[in-house]
């Protein structure tokens, strides 16, 4: 029987990849975006959200729950970014931030690791940044909401250890999104230029990531933060 | 009450030019480029042209505003793009009713 999985915010991006990805490597993905899925994969099954809708992110995980079981893997990947100067931010924007990249990370997790007890196995997948650590100038509102999502990983893995469930982080450096299409190019050179490995990061690397992080053998791994592109 | 708050944004922007110095900032118009292009200043100067307008607009009007944006850095939507796109920003606030 396949294994499944739920990521967050599957409309584009990464999400988007990481459906196309896992179904190919036969699980059985659900997720989920604020707009209908477009030309998703055979198999995948799609809800239509908000990951700080309370109500909304419970309904559905007990949905999937329901129509398959356990879930062995949950990838917060929903986020949204801000770049702006702290003194030129509007309190909405930084509200808007760490409600999805926060509280949606929150929920999800809270939820999803209620269904994982049962079977006292499961994967969490969180997404941090490299804005973080290199605590990029323009980027405080996105790289403090991640910031608390590294804090919330950490101390999830020990509340969690106990259920046999991990729970680790991705920080990517940019790839090629929507997230970071009105980032200046200089900027993004500048960050590039900060990697130890100097070059855009791919899809391809921030799954490598995670199928580590998922493996069955990598029950010993928890409360981890792994950067990509040699950042620390 | 625009062609005040333009003439506060036209005074502010000649007193961020004593120190900076750039041709592009000589004789304000409704078209000066501030902000986002070529010509534009850099995002600490737009800091201190912003802050200090929200001051210079409180003590002209007796309103206090805030000017932060969510498209501040936006090459192309950025409302801080020219002086007359800025005078617009202050003056929509000033006129809205949650400044």
């Amino acid at each position: 029987m396949p294994e499944t999985m739920v990521i967050t915010g599957t409309s584009r991006g990464i999400g988007r990849y990481l459906v196309e990805y896992y179904t190919e490597k036969g699980y059985r993905v659900t997720g989920c975006s604020r707009s209908e899925a477009e030309s998703a994969p055979k198999g995948y099954v799609h809800y239509c959200l908000d990951v700080s809708d309370e109500p909304a992110v419970t309904d559905m995980i007990r949905d999937i729950s329901k129509r398959y079981g356990a879930i062995a893997v949950l990838i917060n990947n929903a986020g949204i970014a801000s770049m702006n100067h702290s003194l030129l931010t509007p309190l909405s924007t930084v509200r808007d931030v760490f409600t999805t990249n926060v509280f949606g990370a929150f929920l999800f997790a809270r939820e999803t690791a209620k269904a994982m007890m049962k079977r006292n196995y499961g994967r969490i997948i969180n997404f941090a940044t490299v804005a973080t650590p290199l605590k990029l100038e323009g980027e405080a509102a996105y790289a403090a909401s991640k910031a608390a999502v590294e804090s919330y990983t950490r101390i999830l893995a020990r509340e969690l250890a106990t259920f046999n469930i991990t729970v680790n982080a991705v920080g990517p450096t940019p790839v090629p999104t929507d997230l970071i299409k009105n980032v200046p190019e200089e900027k993004i050179e500048a960050l590039i230029d900060a990697q130890t490995i100097k070059r855009m990061g791919e899809f391809r690397d921030i799954s490598n990531v995670i199928d580590f992080f998922i493996s069955p053998a990598s029950d010993f791994v928890t409360g981890q933060i792994v950067y990509l592109g040699g950042i620390s | 009450m625009r062609e005040e708050t333009f003439s506060l944004v036209k005074a502010a922007i000649e007193e961020l030019n004593e120190e900076l110095d750039y041709d592009t900032l000589r004789g304000v118009t409704e078209e000066t480029p501030i902000y986002g292009g070529d010509d534009g200043i850099d995002s600490l100067s737009l800091v201190a042209l912003v802050v200090g307008l929200e001051r210079e607009v409180e003590k002209a009007f007796g309103k206090r505003i805030l000017l932060a944006d969510q498209k501040a850095v936006s090459m192309r939507h950025s409302p801080y793009r020219t002086a007359g796109s800025l005078t617009d920003l202050i003056a929509a606030r000033l006129e809205s009713d949650h400044a």
